[in-house]
């Protein structure tokens, strides 16, 4: 069944709670294995690297942010592998999961409001469009 | 990276060129790219590192609101056609990007608020209003100013000024696609680059630029990795000039302010006030510092040394801070120093003894202490002959190797015959 599990993860409330779920869907498979894709929005690196002084900083702070759902995956006792790319986060999820030809994509929704929505536009439903496996979006 | 002429350079300029006029632009450019070649031999590029990223957000927040205020002139009372083209403009480069991505929002509002100006005929001042814009191709000329100490006097604040702004933009922008692109670049090699590029567009007539972050990240956005990239921009940016010269001096101001204002926006670093509240008190002071004297002076080089000053005097007050304890096992007291001992922090070193003390033995344990120069060991020297004279027994332990060389080549506590030195 699943054996390549995807989680997309930001460490947003939303992420922490798809972990649980991703964590979940892979305990009960064996073999499964849960990888975390954390994408370091091309839009936001400019504050990041202000906010740092080199780039070592940079990546502790990414990695800082995937802590939590981290945590959560070793409490789970499941196995999981954590990829950082740049780019565009709803383009680079499905690229990802279309060329690694994963099983399953786990994503949280984001919970914006209208407006921000509206301006923004919404990852998870990016990826739920154009991804070829099936995708679960978690509230 | 795309460099080109960037608003925070052609901020400096303004004044050069109203007093001195054009020509003194041109050698203060070449001059400009000698100083940064140079700074790119000397290997001086790579100390940008050390400027504290306070000063840095400073800087770009600063950069953003003197790009703001250069377009109120442009917009504000004039009509009120003008404002309706800003409104305009604002919602077509923000909402549209929403439903369609092909082509960049900032060109459509362009050409559709130009075609519609011009078809309306509509009273709207346009970019030929402001300057002509000559459709040829630069050539080689040398600046048409007296060679002479004046003239030297004249640009060389101004080269300082733009080369380390411009290296400051470049330094950042190439730290910024360092990370998007997950390579290396040296610094060094950044600044003798920029520097040539600009010592050579004096010479053709143009204005010292730098690397600019907004185009250089849609250029790694869209798929740019290398020179054929920004080769591309410039020549694409000469075609503009050239072929579509008459037309550009056609765009309404009212739209160039409202795609600046954007801009701008993109600019501002909006997660500074979330530092403000949780950074540092002084790191926030430093930062708010910066942006104001920018913004008063319209001088970023100023802003960028005064925040670098600033930051250096808070970083040795803060290291500066001694902690001494005193404690006591019958006869012998025991004063455990920690921290930094240097020229700054002296005083309180020698006002936490206690002078009153006489015949005990007294030691001063630097077990985690440092000390750094002359003054630190002059400060140590006072307070053993203080003690001595009222008849106590001093020791010293637990120095680190470093400060027991510096203490054994400069202290005079170990002669009988020191006295305490009149400062």
């Amino acid at each position: 069944m699943y054996q390549r599990i995807l989680l997309a993860a930001d460490g947003s409330k939303n992420s922490i709670r798809a972990a649980q779920h991703a964590a979940n869907i892979a305990s009960l498979i064996t073999g499964s294995v849960i990888e975390v894709l954390f994408v370091a929005d091309f839009s936001k690196i400019k504050g990041e690297v202000l906010h740092s002084q080199n780039h070592e900083e940079i990546e502790l702070k990414r990695n800082q942010k995937l802590l939590p759902v981290k945590e959560l995956l070793s409490v789970k006792q499941v196995r999981y592998e954590v990829k950082i790319i740049v780019g565009d986060p709803g383009p680079s999820i499905v690229e990802y999961a279309n060329n690694e030809k994963v099983d399953l994509v786990v994503i949280g929704s984001r919970g914006l409001n209208a407006l921000q929505e509206f301006v923004l536009g919404s990852v998870s439903h990016k990826v739920v469009k154009r991804v070829q496996c099936p995708v679960i979006v978690v509230k | 990276m795309i460099s080109a002429a960037t608003g925070a350079m052609a901020l400096l300029m303004v004044p050069l060129v109203k007093e001195h006029g054009l020509q003194y632009l041109f050698a203060a450019t070449v001059l400009t790219g000698i100083i940064q070649l140079l700074m790119g031999v000397f290997k001086v590029a790579k100390l940008m590192k050390f400027i504290p990223r306070a000063v840095m957000i400073g800087f770009v927040n600063a950069l953003a609101i003197l790009i703001f205020m250069a377009q109120i002139t442009h917009f504000v009372g004039i009509s009120t056609m003008t404002y309706v083209f800003v409104a305009i403009t604002l919602i077509i480069v923000y909402v549209l990007p929403r439903f369609f991505k092909a082509v960049p929002a900032p060109l459509i509002a362009i050409v559709m608020l130009t075609v519609a100006a011009i078809w309306g005929g509509l009273d709207l001042r346009t970019v030929g209003d402001l300057g002509e814009i000559t459709q040829t191709l630069p050539s080689f000329f040398i600046p048409d100013i007296p060679f002479n100490f004046e003239t030297l006097a004249i640009i060389l604040p101004y080269s300082f000024a733009l080369a380390i702004v411009g290296l400051l933009e470049s330094l950042l922008t190439s730290s910024i696609v360092d990370d998007m692109t997950g390579t290396e670049s040296n610094k060094n090699k950044e600044s003798r680059g920029q520097g040539i590029a600009n010592i050579v567009t004096g010479f053709f007539g143009g204005m010292a630029g730098c690397a600019m972050i907004g185009q250089s990240v849609i250029n790694v956005k869209s798929g740019g990795r290398g020179r054929l990239s920004t080769l591309v921009a410039g020549l694409f940016l000469i075609f503009l000039i050239i072929v579509l010269g008459e037309w550009v001096v056609q765009i309404p101001m009212p739209v160039l302010a409202g795609i600046m204002i954007m801009v701008s926006i993109g600019t501002f670093d909006w997660s500074s006030f979330s530092y403000l509240r949780k950074a540092p008190k002084t790191d926030g002071l430093v930062m708010l510092a910066t942006v104001v004297i920018v913004v008063l002076t319209h001088d970023l080089s100023k802003g960028v040394i005064a925040g670098v000053i600033l930051s250096a005097i808070f970083f040795v007050a803060k290291i500066s801070s001694l902690e001494i304890k005193k404690r006591s096992i019958g006869k012998v007291i025991t004063y455990e120093v920690s921290g930094q001992l240097f020229f700054a922090s002296t005083e309180q070193f020698i006002r936490a003894f206690d002078y009153t003390i006489t015949d005990s033995t007294v030691a001063i344990d630097f077990s985690n202490a440092h000390i750094w120069d002359d003054s630190g060991v002059g400060a140590v020297d006072r307070v053993v002959i203080k003690y001595r004279e009222n008849n106590n027994d001093v020791t010293i332990k637990g120095l680190n190797a470093s400060s027991k060389k510096i203490i054994e080549k400069l202290a005079i506590h170990n002669d009988a015959n020191a006295q305490v030195k009149t400062h």
